[in-house]
């Protein structure tokens, strides 16, 4: 106990000080940061050594789980954190984060960089760092070939034709699933929804626990042979069929459903207790940097949130960004999160 | 001589060695199960019981009288009693055939068979669908068989190939049926064996995981899912915690009762070389025997497995390397890639650990369990982690572990120790019905002849144990190449296992991922072979002097 109480109180100096001056451009800090993430985090190295050769502090990546287990193991270990930073909580969660206090204040310059629309946390807690749309994502081949035209709605979805067609993942233990189950609640309104579910199911919808069964078993455009050509997937997915794809096709396996997507936006925030707040800060304006925001893509397959920060060309080319997705105050979900799965399963499973 | 007689009479308990080395033999596991399972489960409980410092058992009532949550604890019962039977009625033959029967390739097959344990459940999943096993209750209780197969072949087998047929055949020479003799002669032997393999193919379903949300289907769910669900989704810790009561409470029954049965036996079996108890198929009736058993193992285990070859193989130019030379390529400029080699090395390096941790405190137990009086408590005390769901000893870690001189969160010895906590009860139920087995008078004629404590010990108990202990740690080995439970809720700094390369890449789009992530699969699958073909080489001696 006296260790942490001993800890505590460095950091409250260390907070101080850093408060009184912000740190010069181009001062070296000698200390290693710990970042933990999600396991789907990715960053190239490059990026990473040319952040430790202008600052001199080193990042250790620490992936602890999925985005949720992630989130929870920092809330359970908030007297003794981890590490530094965590990477990955996402607006499904966010509130949850915020709730439970483990996250230290920080608003970055660079976010003036970042549209409104990502700047999901007015107490700046956390700072967002890409984004990606939960989409229904087709076979383009399988579509030509029974000459059926691709859904463009989620009313579309429910139609005789597509009956039987489309896999989603299962809200309850898969992000994706949570984040289409969001859709439609934005939607067809708290009090549409489960109509609108009871509609899919006498649709014949399949539930998999996942998105690696959704995608790699289900999904007649994956990997596994599967015989639905309609997934709740990323918007992102296309460009990502196309990229690992040897040799690399010229059009996209794989199509979205514009009219159908959620946007997740991803954060990282500054763990409350850690011994190196101004470290942690300058990798949160780092992570900010047009140098890692374009290198977001090709590594985690996800937008950037920065609004001049290039995109690849498999991106452009390949991945449509939905105009105008479907979202959700980060409190609501908050409210109700729970209560939507419990009466999601009721509606679909049971 | 009256010294003796008790020996003789009542023999496997009294063999009593010194006393700094009889505790040493129980404080060594006690000390770290109380380290490195009872102190972080408890923490964890903890948090949802005892929320403010007091006691609040309120959950204990709350999921009791939840129906919803009584349908997936007896579920969970059920569909584990389900598979252990399913399993046992399949694996006995074999176990019979592979310790019995001489045959060509036959320890290329007992390795074979060991290769599911390592596999990602997502993997065999893959598998599974391609074969057109659809998500269902059959799915369930096949990939059961095929995780647990090994454990029934082995478990009983690794005795059965030191049982003297001539029991039997003196049996039969007297005048009893081919099944009377095996009724009861060979079945009462082999009894601890039984158990100890229902045992752990009973606490393996009990907790599975990846099998229940993968195959099972949505509508599905078991006490370690729905812990999962509580702890590391919803962050019910209170819900978490009554759940994990209720996991516990069940065990502990199981395990006692286990107990009881087991308690019964020490009959001390005339054990004999498994080089002299083995020989080649004689009649058509034989061959007929064992060429089912090995179609069978072909379609249960071979198939799925050959399926992830394949498609290893089946690049989009044709059959060729193409996917091994991505799994060094694809990503290789992110900070979490980690060349293939150093991925089979880092694998290597835990399994190792791991085998050695659990051999040590497996070991010393085994001695224990046979040689206290409560040794019985000791041996089922170690089985709990099997029991006890992964997440709740994994955030257990992450909560109790965290100030000197355990503070071991972040460091890479976490991981080897969570593999040999899983390890531990294998070595101890698959050694202790041997050296429990040993005749006594073996001991005492040697040390009669003037040899050592030390050398009885080398030249008695060793050449029978050292075969029990070269497939513990066979299982050990293998347990810890794949990754199983605990770990997946563990944070894995630096260091990547093969089971993390393949997760990863199924984590996204794409042919080249999918493709690569079954080259790391098959490299596995080969490196699972080899390392148990080494340990089956490299046993400790076997009984040939006779």
């Amino acid at each position: 106990m006296r260790r942490r109480g001993f800890s505590i109180l460095c950091c409250a100096l260390v907070t101080a000080t850093s408060l009184a001056g912000a740190p010069a451009a181009g001062a070296r800090d000698d200390v290693t940061l710990t970042l933990v993430t999600h396991d789907s985090f990715a960053i190239s190295k490059s990026v990473l050594r040319s952040f430790t050769r202008e600052t001199g502090i080193k990042v250790r990546v620490l992936p602890s789980g999925d985005a949720g287990a992630a989130l929870n193991q920092a809330i359970l270990t908030k007297d003794a954190p981890l590490g530094d930073l965590l990477f990955g909580v996402d607006n499904t969660f966010l509130s949850r984060a915020l709730d439970e206090g483990v996250f230290e204040r920080y608003r970055s310059p660079a976010l003036t960089r970042v549209p409104a629309a990502y700047r999901i946390d007015t107490t700046h807690h956390v700072t967002p760092v890409d984004h990606g749309d939960v989409c229904i994502n087709d076979d383009t081949a399988w579509f030509a070939e029974h000459g059926l035209a691709v859904p463009r709605t989620l009313d579309d979805l429910t139609k005789p034709a597509y009956k039987g067609r489309l896999v989603v993942e299962n809200p309850a233990t898969s992000s994706p699933g949570l984040a289409f189950l969001l859709a439609t609640v934005d939607r067809y309104g708290e009090d549409g929804w489960r109509a609108y579910w009871e509609r899919l199911r006498a649709n014949d919808v399949k539930v998999v626990s996942g998105w690696e069964q959704a995608y790699n078993g289900e999904f007649s455009a994956g990997e596994g042979g599967g015989d639905r050509p309609l997934v709740v997937s990323y918007a992102s997915s296309p460009a990502a069929a196309v990229y690992f794809s040897d040799p690399r096709p010229t059009e996209a396996p794989v199509g979205t459903v514009l009219d159908t997507c959620f946007r997740q936006v991803e954060l990282v925030g500054i763990l409350r207790g850690t011994e190196h707040p101004r470290a942690a800060r300058r990798l949160i304006d780092f992570m900010l940097s047009r140098r890692f925001q374009e290198d977001v893509p090709l590594q985690m397959f996800v937008f950037p949130v920065r609004d001049d920060a290039r995109l690849p060309a498999v991106f452009t080319r390949f991945a449509d960004v939905p105009t105008d997705p479907a979202s959700l105050a980060p409190s609501v979900i908050g409210a109700h999160r729970e209560q939507w799965i419990d009466e999601w399963t009721d509606t679909v499973l049971r | 001589m009256d010294r003796h007689r008790p020996a003789l009479t009542h023999p496997v308990r009294s063999v009593r060695p010194l006393r700094p080395v009889r505790w040493i033999l129980v404080a060594v596991p006690v000390a770290f199960l109380v380290a490195f399972f009872a102190y972080p489960v408890a923490t964890i409980l903890g948090r949802g019981l005892w929320p403010d410092g007091h006691l609040d058992l309120s959950p204990l009532g709350d999921v009791a009288g939840n129906a919803a949550l009584r349908d997936v604890a007896w579920f969970t019962v059920w569909q584990a009693a389900l598979s252990t039977m399913l399993a046992l009625a399949v694996g006995l033959p074999g176990a019979f055939v592979l310790a019995r029967y001489r045959f060509p390739g036959r320890s290329l097959v007992r390795a074979l068979i060991v290769v599911p344990f390592v596999l990602p459940t997502i993997v065999v999943a893959s598998a599974f669908l391609a074969l057109g096993v659809e998500p269902s209750l059959g799915a369930i209780l096949l990939a059961h068989v095929f995780f647990n197969y090994a454990v029934v072949v082995r478990t009983v087998g690794g005795l059965w190939a030191h049982l003297d047929p001539q029991q039997e055949e003196a049996a039969r020479v007297l005048g009893a049926s081919r099944l009377r003799a095996f009724t009861r002669v060979t079945l009462p032997a082999l009894r601890p064996a039984i158990l100890a393999a229902a045992s752990i193919t009973f606490l393996f379903t009990f907790t599975s995981f990846g099998v229940i949300l993968v195959l099972g289907g949505p509508t599905r769910a078991t006490l370690e899912t729905e812990i999962y669900r509580q702890t590391a989704q919803l962050l019910d810790l209170r819900t978490a915690a009554a759940l994990s009561i209720l996991q516990l409470v069940a065990v502990v029954v199981l395990l006692v009762a286990t107990g009881r049965f087991q308690g019964r036996r020490a009959v001390a079996l005339g054990l004999r070389a498994a080089a002299v108890t083995t020989r080649s198929v004689r009649s058509v009736g034989e061959r007929a025997l064992l060429g089912a058993n090995l179609a069978l193992m072909l379609a249960l285990l071979g198939v799925p497995m050959a399926v992830l070859v394949a498609r290893s193989f089946a690049t989009a130019n044709g059959p060729g390397f193409g996917f091994y030379r991505a799994l060094g390529e694809l990503r290789s400029d992110s900070v979490l890639f980690v060349p293939p080699a150093d991925a089979v090395v880092n694998s290597l390096l835990f399994a190792t650990v791991a085998t050695a941790i659990a051999l040590v405190v497996g070991g010393l137990a085994a001695f224990a369990v046979v040689r206290h009086r409560r040794g019985r408590a000791l041996e089922a005390a170690l089985a709990l982690p099997l029991g006890i769901s992964a997440v709740t000893v994994g955030f257990g870690f992450l909560i109790a572990l965290d100030e000197p001189p355990l503070d071991l969160r972040t460091s890479w010895i976490i991981v080897p120790i969570a593999h040999a906590l899983i390890a531990i009860p294998f070595v101890v139920w698959l050694v202790t019905p041997l050296l429990g087995s040993i005749d006594p008078r073996l001991r005492e004629a040697a040390a009669v002849l003037g040899a050592s404590p030390r050398r009885v010990w080398r030249e008695v108990d060793l050449p029978i144990v050292g075969r029990a202990f070269a497939i513990a740690a066979g299982f050990a080995f293998a347990i810890s190449l794949g990754e199983f439970g605990a770990t997946l809720f563990i944070a894995r700094p630096d260091r990547p296992t093969l089971p993390v390369v393949i997760y990863r890449l199924l984590g996204q789009p794409g042919a080249q991922n999918f493709g690569a992530a079954m080259a790391a699969s098959t490299i596995l699958m080969a490196l699972t072979v080899v390392a148990i073909l080494t340990a089956e080489r490299a046993r400790v001696g076997d009984i040939g002097t006779f």
